[in-house]
């Protein structure tokens, strides 16, 4: 024993929880405006940085309407090819073809969904899961250790493959909900931490000769076999049994957070962990399992980017990111598994939209600023709610008197 | 300077907290603003000190229509405000925090010493003791209470606003509070007494506003009676004394025997302290806030482990018990904060009712909530317990303090009690609604409840107690009857040991 007293930490809420509170239970609208003002102030980066509007704005003067037409131009031309790559392409032969792009904006959504589902699980909680990456690494890396490991049949391959990834995944939350639970550590920093050590291990593990090296000489795993993949759902579309997969889990996560005892123990430590403690209610055995459950949710998210998504050979980088946008797709969401559903599915046209600008040469970072920008202006309610006249709660706090 | 308020009206969304009011204060007046909880006193103060802008209305300072956009303004114009939560910081001493916000320099040094004669002159004037240089968290409450006084006194204060100035004293401090004002006042300050403790009002003020609902309901003279003041206030008669019959104390209950508790600092805030409450009896701990009380009640649930000594329900060691196991037990606990400890305001009236069984029987089978049982259950204890809602389905921190508080008393007496723990019961809880808490509790004792209740008001404590235990430094100073008179309780808050 320390000569500590032994006083109990009451779990005060942060600063930040707070923060993340008003922006969990803040008004929906508060959400499409942010779209909405990123989209605008993205149609402003795309005609500032487009080289036809810079041309014309150099005798802006002599003739303004070039300038003008070329704005309108590089705007319009930008999202007409984020149109055709992320919703419908209206320049393909039949309907079928067309929808193509949606399909691949719904595959590439599976994983934003899932993890999404994983992280915003933990802010339900009141915690903060940015490990999100490395807990990617890790469901990758079992998932795909299992599939080509193991021999096993087909579907029964890769759902054996997605329990494991969620086992490692989840092994790695709980880590990081342990550490905070006994030793009140951040698990901000934790989780951090936690991806470069997964990060690590996984490069180790693809080094000539480490357990999960292919036979190339670039630091890749060896090909999953077919039986392990993900099916397609219809011939010709690229979004697999894993967007299925994606909306069971939101249901079951709904019912989780919204209907079952556990869930309103997490919600209750989440939104006042002191009331919850008064009222009998192991916090940190909630932090626990919230940060295990998150964990097993996000290492799915990376079973399926590389058996469902990737499907070839894959490396230390087959995160994507997603284990970040995952967070802000949370955000979005509410962390309402409904609404993290929808959120990614909009994430998932924003990645495949890219793709389509890219080909048309517009620059497809500005889908990056804008989910940028979806998260500054989510985060700065005040802001909207002066801009637009939207209300945190929609309606206005009774008078303290 | 004459305070002339007219007509102010301020609005929230569909909510009138002020509406039309008219106050007007005269130099050297005490002039107490009479209302309950949520009555809107403070929004009209908070719009007089210019934190809130009135929707309608003037404020006239000596005649003159003055317009505050911050408390800046509202200060220059000679208005000056003590504060319930005092606004001092408690590492810098009483010159420095009188400095604070108004820092004389000379050059770009700061005046210190300035400061520091400004606090030894108005020490003199009102002959309080203060050393200019004793840091704020080494005073007493009465005393930093003292150096808010001056801060406002230095600015030239001529309307000083009190804003329930007596929560946190002794009744001693609540006396040498009186005379203070008293004194202010004769120096020609126009005071506004802002409170809802009846017994203050009569004894201090010279004229009384009463104001309920947002609105003003009358003028009292401070000769009415107690009675007379509380029916104003709520608008209906009230039943100020608690009719219980004489306890029937049956088996010694709840036991603690010689609790030792450390704070985080490791600062012992509960000492060598044993009492017993037995089945069926009303124990009231006395105390002026911070004298471990609260600890205690902690301990009491397991939310803080004591260093050393025992705590027995019923003969059952529980001193290493998790909350989950004491209150499956049965121990009841009302939490002296209810918004921080008590109930989670996002949550609706329903969930917070089974915030404390989230595990089995009756609200959960399968992992599941039962949402029909639960709705059937809020709505019974809704009814039951007069909670001012809408529906069972609103939010909690929609509900006035009062309600708010009816729900957690709601939810800790409707599971099987052995011991029921009420800290603060009926803090920042309506007249209305402290009368049928109160009822609630001596109900749940004449079920058989050894109930300990734990407030620093003392009316509430010698209403409910059949025995008082005064606490004082972490220490029960004593155990006396519950009809032991005001004075003598005063002189055992303030650490004078009694024989009983």
């Amino acid at each position: 024993m320390s000569a500590v007293p032994p006083v109990i930490d009451a779990g005060q809420p942060s600063r930040m929880n707070a923060a993340l509170q008003r922006i969990l239970n803040g008004n929906w609208l508060v959400g499409i405006v942010a779209v909405v003002l990123s989209i605008l102030v993205g149609s402003v980066l795309i005609a500032v940085t487009d080289s036809g509007v810079q041309a014309a704005a150099g005798y802006f003067f002599a003739r303004p309407l070039d300038t003008i037409a070329a704005i309108w131009e590089s705007i319009a031309g930008a999202y007409a090819a984020f149109f055709r790559g992320g919703i419908f392409d209206y320049r393909a032969a039949t309907f079928a073809e067309g929808i193509e792009s949606f399909a691949e904006s719904l595959h590439r959504s599976t994983p934003l969904i899932i993890a999404a589902l994983g992280i915003g699980l933990t802010f339900r909680a009141g915690l903060f899961n940015i490990g999100g990456r490395g807990q990617i690494l890790f469901g990758a890396a079992f998932g795909g250790w299992i599939a080509f490991g193991t021999d096993l049949p087909y579907v029964i391959h890769p759902i054996v493959a997605v329990l494991v990834g969620a086992v490692a995944g989840a092994f790695l939350g709980a880590v990081a909900g342990a550490l905070k639970a006994f030793t009140g550590a951040h698990e901000v920093i934790v989780t951090i931490m936690l991806n470069f050590i997964a990060l690590n291990l996984l490069v180790w593990a693809l080094n000539p000769g480490g357990p999960l090296r292919g036979q190339g000489s670039s630091p890749l795993t060896p090909p999953p076999p077919e039986s392990s993949l993900f099916p397609f759902l219809f011939p010709g579309y690229s979004v697999t049994a894993g967007f299925l997969l994606a909306i069971a889990l939101t249901a079951g996560v709904w019912w989780l957070l919204e209907r079952s005892s556990l869930g309103f123990k997490l919600r209750a430590v989440g939104e006042n962990p002191a009331a919850a403690r008064t009222a009998g209610i192991d916090t940190k055995a909630i932090t626990i399992i919230a940060m295990a459950l998150s964990g097993a949710l996000v290492g799915i998210a990376g079973v399926e980017l590389a058996l469902g998504e990737t499907r070839r050979p894959f490396g230390s980088s087959i995160d994507n990111g997603v284990g970040f946008e995952a967070i802000t797709v949370a955000l979005l969401g509410r962390s309402r598994a409904w609404g993290m559903l929808a959120a990614g599915i909009l994430f998932g046209i924003f990645r495949a939209g890219a793709v389509q600008m890219r080909i048309a040469g517009y620059s497809d970072d500005i889908v990056t600023v804008v989910q940028a920008l979806i998260v500054l202006f989510l985060a700065a309610p005040p802001l909207i709610r002066e801009l637009w006249g939207v209300r945190p709660d929609g309606r206005r706090k009774a008078a303290k008197a | 300077m004459r305070l002339e308020l007219r007509g102010i009206t301020k609005t929230f969304g569909t909510l009138v907290a002020n509406d039309r009011i008219d106050l007007t204060v005269e130099p050297g007046e005490i002039h107490a603003l009479l209302g309950e909880n949520g009555a809107g006193k403070s929004t009209l103060m908070n719009v007089l000190y210019g934190l809130l802008q009135a929707d309608e209305g003037q404020i006239l300072l000596g005649g003159q229509e003055q317009h505050f956009k911050g408390p800046g303004d509202a200060m220059r114009a000679g208005i000056g405000m003590v504060h319930q939560h005092f606004m001092l910081i408690p590492v810098f001493t009483v010159a420095e925090n009188l400095m604070l916000g108004n820092e004389p320099t000379r050059g770009p040094v700061l005046d210190l010493a300035s400061a520091r004669r400004r606090v030894l002159e108005i020490s003199a004037r009102f002959g309080f003791q203060i050393d200019p240089d004793a840091r704020i968290e080494d005073l007493p409450v009465g005393v930093q209470q003292r150096v808010e006084i001056i801060k406002a006194l230095s600015r030239d204060a001529r309307v000083l606003v009190f804003d329930e100035p007596t929560a946190v004293l002794t009744p001693q401090e609540t006396d040498e509070l009186m005379s203070i004002m008293r004194q202010l006042r004769d120096a020609g300050t126009a005071i506004v007494f802002i409170t809802h403790k009846l017994r203050e009002v009569r004894e201090v003020a010279d004229r009384i506003t009463v104001i309920r609902l947002g609105q003003v309901v009358g003028e009292a003279s401070p000769t009415a009676t107690n009675a007379e003041l509380a029916t104003l206030m709520v608008g209906r008669e009230v039943d100020l004394v608690v009719d219980k019959a004489p306890a029937a104390p049956g088996a010694d209950t709840l036991v603690l025997d010689r609790l030792t508790i450390a704070d985080p600092l490791g600062h012992l805030v509960v000492n060598d302290l044993s009492l017993t409450v037995r089945a069926g009896e009303i124990v009231g701990i006395a105390g002026v806030q911070g004298n471990g009380q609260t600890e205690l009640a902690e301990a009491i649930l397991g939310l803080v482990r004591p260093l050393s000594g025992r705590i027995l329900l019923s003969g059952e060691d529980v001193t290493k018990s998790p909350p989950r196991r004491v209150l499956d037990a049965g121990v009841g606990f009302i939490p002296e904060d209810r918004t921080e400890d008590g109930l989670i305001k996002s949550f609706t009236i329903a969930e917070n009712l089974m915030l404390d069984r989230s595990n089995g029987a009756p609200f959960v089978r399968l992992g599941s909530i039962r949402q029909a049982e639960l709705a059937r259950f809020a709505a019974e204890k809704v009814e039951e317990f007069d909670v001012r809602t809408p529906s069972p389905s609103e939010q909690v921190g929609r509900l006035s303090g009062g309600n708010q508080q009816k729900v957690v008393v709601a939810r800790e007496l409707s599971r099987d009690l052995k011991v029921l723990v009420a800290s603060q019961p009926t803090r920042g809880v309506d007249v209305g609604s402290i009368e049928f808490i109160h009822k609630q509790i001596v109900a749940a004792r004449d079920a058989g409840v050894a109930v300990l209740v734990v407030s620093t008001e003392l009316e509430e404590i010698q209403a409910l107690s059949d025995r008082i235990a005064v606490m004082y430094h972490g220490r029960i100073v004593g155990v006396v009857p519950g009809d032991t008179p005001r004075e003598r309780l005063g002189l055992m808050m303030a650490g004078e040991a009694v024989a009983a």
